[in-house]
């Protein structure tokens, strides 16, 4: 086996189940199965009518399973198991009081939830199957009058909040999965910046599947209010199982005046076996909302894990000036598959966007970018750069582009560049030549490549980033 | 708008019997057979809608429902020599013409042509010794997905131009097909067709011209096949200048074999409405194509390029430079996929599309594609829209130039890439005088 090929074929190691006894209610969907994580959460009316109405529309509407360039077989809705939620004391007054099983999962996956322990500087928010476990260093955030949150708490809470915003960026009939979502979702993050605050830490959410029967649908909501600040980050792991699973996840992100949100997910889902057995479906709705002038939201995305990947972190530049930025490194490797990419819809005048798109294929994965540039009528002096770059290791795999661009808008500048290519023998040649092994010489030149993306992750996930990169590519390149 | 759509399909189908009747006698059984089944593909599909994804940013409603219908093969046209001598390239010793799809022999001219070449009329190549090339070209077992317009003008397949080059022939001078459109008694449907053929080491040119001589609204749906063989090289140059008010559907596939060459250059110019669907499949090792275009559109027209670069084989190579002006309330639309196989290794595909917008009303949709599955190759594409830089303009207007012509100075200069790329002075001089009056009129405005 040549080195590149040993390069890929790391054990995933996030594989393992916790042994927790859990609540779950029976499987299937219909308006019951609604009504009843709805009372199990204790929600108030709004909420239910909320995702009865998503229900609804979700009925009437198509899987789409046409124009993006993946293939799975299909869904059965009436298998999975909405909620499952570890059995625990309901309120938590300190991390004492969590099951020690929990602390001890989230610790081997590397996210210590006990207050010695803690990250510093980065509060977690930790989402086991439908619920949050535990939200560190909420109190230090308060005083600076942010809101971190589980998304049951902020439901119940802050329900004003709540109302005035979600559904505002992704409504509950935009599309099959985040109509799906917006019925059955159990728990997430609520992050709330006031006016003018700079949020004084990371705050970060980790999700973890452990029920091989369940799917996860979580729901994130940030906002930002005039001139806030905030950099957030997310993380996912699911044991291995040969079955698939369904994650359907929708965020939300809302940015007023001058506001800014720095949004990046490190996925890590299981991917299923080398034959491509088992792994999360991972069909997930992010949507930002620059509504204010010169807003900010930036996507960044390093995508490794799941079975199949169908995702399009997006932003509508509405505020005048405003700045919508995606930053995506999207590995494939064995039978995955993706189809990635972004919206940048530009309304507002002097809106900018930048995409950099890095497309990674090994094995037999089929790695697709697909995104859409809009300028509207009214976009004067829009201006956006789309740079998509894929790398392909091996000749069973794929890579695709299909970006569309549509300018209504004389004065709006639109540039689009992607090339794909191999590792190139010169830089190889070049780097062993210096004594670098070719595992090594690989592993810099990915990451080299990678760097546009990697640059914008907040320091302590780029290195992780890095090593995740080098692990899932391990025994691919030769 | 179902009951348009049957009321549209029913009307070709009488024109179509009309015409199998007619054709009953003269012509070979497989043709009639082979537009019978294109005939049912139609209506089995009808014309395309904007739900389809190649069709999403161009609606052909204004063709269905434009009640055109087939000429009729005795409804002439009087046109003379003085007429048609506007739109001959002098350039070419040997042309065909048709005036609203019917050949014109008095206007054509075939007699200068090296021996074993054959440029003929369908009519005449049915009856000769050529008979079998086109059996072999047009009977092949087509596309099953082949669209409604590909379906219909397989449908109405009679008159047509067929090219065929014997082994190491070679024509130094264009050959010209002219397709002339002439204001006549109904709104005519016309379908041409056009086939290549150039057997191993031989050349030619080929000028594919399009033109109106009135303000016909007529309705063009052309399909031309191009075959190029072993080390033969095909320098094929499509000119459409037809009326603003004409509806243009085009198709051009071309199939390479090992190290042939073919070197498209499309320029569109006129149509309400155009649509130029290419196709080229680099089929064997070492083949090597270039597909350029201009499309220069004003207020009401509408040009679509949609083309598919298709590598099956490994060591192909190909280019793609389109680019487009726009002014006024004008609508342009590129779609151009590169497609590498898995076993198409070394292939190098480079595919760019730019487009200047010169008003606030124009609109362009653009999408370049990838599609690769093989890893040791090299592609890249890119796609740019704009409008002029300001600092080039500063440039030019700090030297003493006045705004506006320092404006149409950069644009005459984005334009200029393809327009030095044209090998035929008499086309270069036409695109020139196109550019530079577009521009004027903006002066004068």
């Amino acid at each position: 086996m040549s080195s590149i090929e040993l390069l890929t074929n790391k054990e995933y190691k996030y594989g393992f189940v916790t042994d927790i006894e859990s609540d779950m209610i029976p499987r299937g969907l219909s308006e019951d199965t609604i009504r009843l994580i709805s009372a199990k959460k204790n929600e108030p009316e709004f909420m239910l009518e909320f995702r009865l109405k998503a229900y609804r529309n979700w009925l009437k509407m198509e899987e789409p399973q046409h124009w993006p360039n993946i293939t799975y077989p299909k869904v059965d809705y009436q298998d999975i198991i909405y909620y499952s939620a570890p059995k625990q004391k309901a309120t938590k007054a300190s991390m004492d009081e969590v099951d020690p099983e929990l602390i001890k999962t989230f610790e081997k996956l590397g996210i210590p939830l006990t207050e010695q322990k803690m990250l510093a500087g980065v509060a977690v928010d930790a989402v086991f199957d439908s619920v949050s476990v535990a939200t560190t260093y909420k109190a230090k955030l308060k005083q600076h009058g942010v809101i971190f949150c589980s998304f049951s708490e902020a439901v119940l809470e802050y329900p004003e909040l709540i109302k005035k915003y979600l559904g505002t960026v992704v409504p509950t009939n935009d599309n099959y999965f985040a109509a799906l979502n917006s019925a059955v979702f159990t728990d997430g993050s609520f992050v709330f910046i006031p006016k003018g605050v700079h949020c004084p830490m990371e705050l970060s959410t980790y999700f973890r599947i452990n029920n091989s029967e369940s799917g996860q649908f979580e729901r994130t909501l940030i906002i930002a209010e005039e001139g806030a600040h905030v950099s957030y980050l997310e993380g996912c792991t699911a044991p291995k199982f040969d079955k698939n699973q369904l994650h359907a996840a929708v965020v939300e992100l809302v940015a007023l005046d001058d506001a800014e949100i720095k949004y990046s997910t490190v996925q890590n889902w299981y991917a299923g076996d080398e034959e491509g057995k088992g792994g999360i479906y991972n069909f997930v709705t992010k949507r930002g909302a620059c509504r204010g002038r010169n807003s900010k939201i930036s996507w960044t995305q390093v995508e490794t894990g799941s079975a199949i990947t169908w995702k399009y972190p997006s932003c509508i530049l509405q505020g005048d000036n405003s700045i919508g930025e995606f930053y995506s490194v999207a590995l494939t490797n064995h039978a995955q598959q993706a189809d990635t990419g972004t919206k940048m819809i530009h309304i507002g005048k002097n809106t900018r966007s930048n995409i950099v798109s890095k497309g990674i294929s090994a094995g037999k994965s089929n790695n697709s970018y697909r995104g859409l540039v809009k300028v509207l009528a009214g976009a004067e002096g829009a201006r956006n750069y789309t740079q998509c770059d894929s790398l392909l290791i091996g000749d069973k795999c794929g890579a695709n582009t299909f970006p569309y661009i549509e300018v209504s808008n004389n004065t709006a500048k639109v540039e689009h560049e992607a090339t794909t290519s191999r590792i190139s023998e010169e830089q190889l040649f070049y780097l062993r030549q210096r004594g670098i092994s070719q595992e090594d010489a690989v592993s810099l030149i990915i990451n080299g490549f990678c760097k546009d993306v990697f640059r914008e992750l907040p320091m302590e996930f780029a290195v992780e980033a890095q090593r995740l990169l080098g692990m899932k590519l391990e025994g691919s390149v030769g | 708008m179902m009951a348009q759509a049957t009321k549209e399909k029913s009307s070709y189908r009488a024109a179509f019997e009309v015409m199998q009747a007619e054709d009953a006698r003269c012509l070979p059984a497989w043709l009639l057979r082979l537009r019978e089944t294109a005939m049912e593909r139609f209506e089995q599909v009808g014309f395309p809608t904007t739900d389809v994804e190649d069709w999403k940013y161009t609606n052909t409603g204004a063709i269905t429902k434009g009640a055109f219908a087939p000429v009729a093969a005795d409804a002439r046209v009087e046109l003379g020599a003085d007429d048609v001598a506007a739109f001959l390239a002098p350039e070419a010793s040997s042309r065909l013409v048709f005036v609203n799809g019917v050949y014109r022999a008095e206007l054509s001219a075939t007699e200068n042509l090296p021996a074993g070449v054959v440029v003929a009329d369908f009519a005449t190549a049915f009856a000769g010794e050529h008979e079998s090339v086109l059996r072999a070209y047009l009977a092949r077992p087509s596309d099953p997905e082949v669209d409604g317009f590909n379906a219909l003008n397989a449908a109405f397949l009679r008159e047509g131009a067929l090219v065929y080059l014997p082994k190491g022939a070679q024509v130094s001078a264009p050959i010209q097909l002219l397709f002339l459109s002439a204001p006549a008694t109904q709104t005519a449907a016309v379908f041409p067709r056009v086939l290549v053929v150039a057997e191993r080491e031989s050349a030619a040119t080929i000028i594919e011209s399009y033109a109106s001589t009135g303000e016909s609204r007529s309705f063009t749906n052309a399909v031309v096949e191009v075959f190029v063989g072993e080390n033969a090289r095909v320098t094929h140059y499509k000119v459409q200048r037809e009326s603003e008010a004409a509806f243009h559907i085009a198709t051009t596939n071309a199939e390479l074999e090992r190290s042939g060459v073919y070197d498209l250059t499309t320029i569109t110019l006129g149509a309400q409405l155009s649509r130029h669907g290419i196709g080229v499949k680099l089929a064997h090792e070492g083949a090597e194509c270039w597909v350029d275009g201009l499309y220069l559109v004003g207020t009401g027209q509408h040009a679509d390029t949609h083309s598919l670069i298709d590598h099956t084989s490994p060591h192909c190579t190909s280019h793609q430079l389109y680019k487009g002006i726009l002014d006024g309330k004008s609508r342009a639309v590129f779609n151009g996929k590169v497609f590498v196989h898995k076993d198409a290794q070394k292939t190098d595909a480079q595919q760019s599309n730019k487009n200047l917008l010169l008003s606030n009303e124009a609109r362009v949709d653009t999408k370049p594609q990838l599609e690769i599955y093989a890893d040791d190759v090299k592609c890249a594409h890119g796609a740019t829209v704009g409008q002029l830089e300001e600092e080039e303009l500063f440039y030019l207007v700090s030297r003493g130039l006045h705004t506006d012509l320092a404006r149409n100075l950069l644009t005459y200069g984005f334009a200029e890439e393809l327009v030095e790329k044209i090998k035929i002075e008499s086309i270069k001089r036409q695109l020139d005088e196109a550019i530079l009056n577009r521009l004027h009129a903006r002066l004068e405005v």
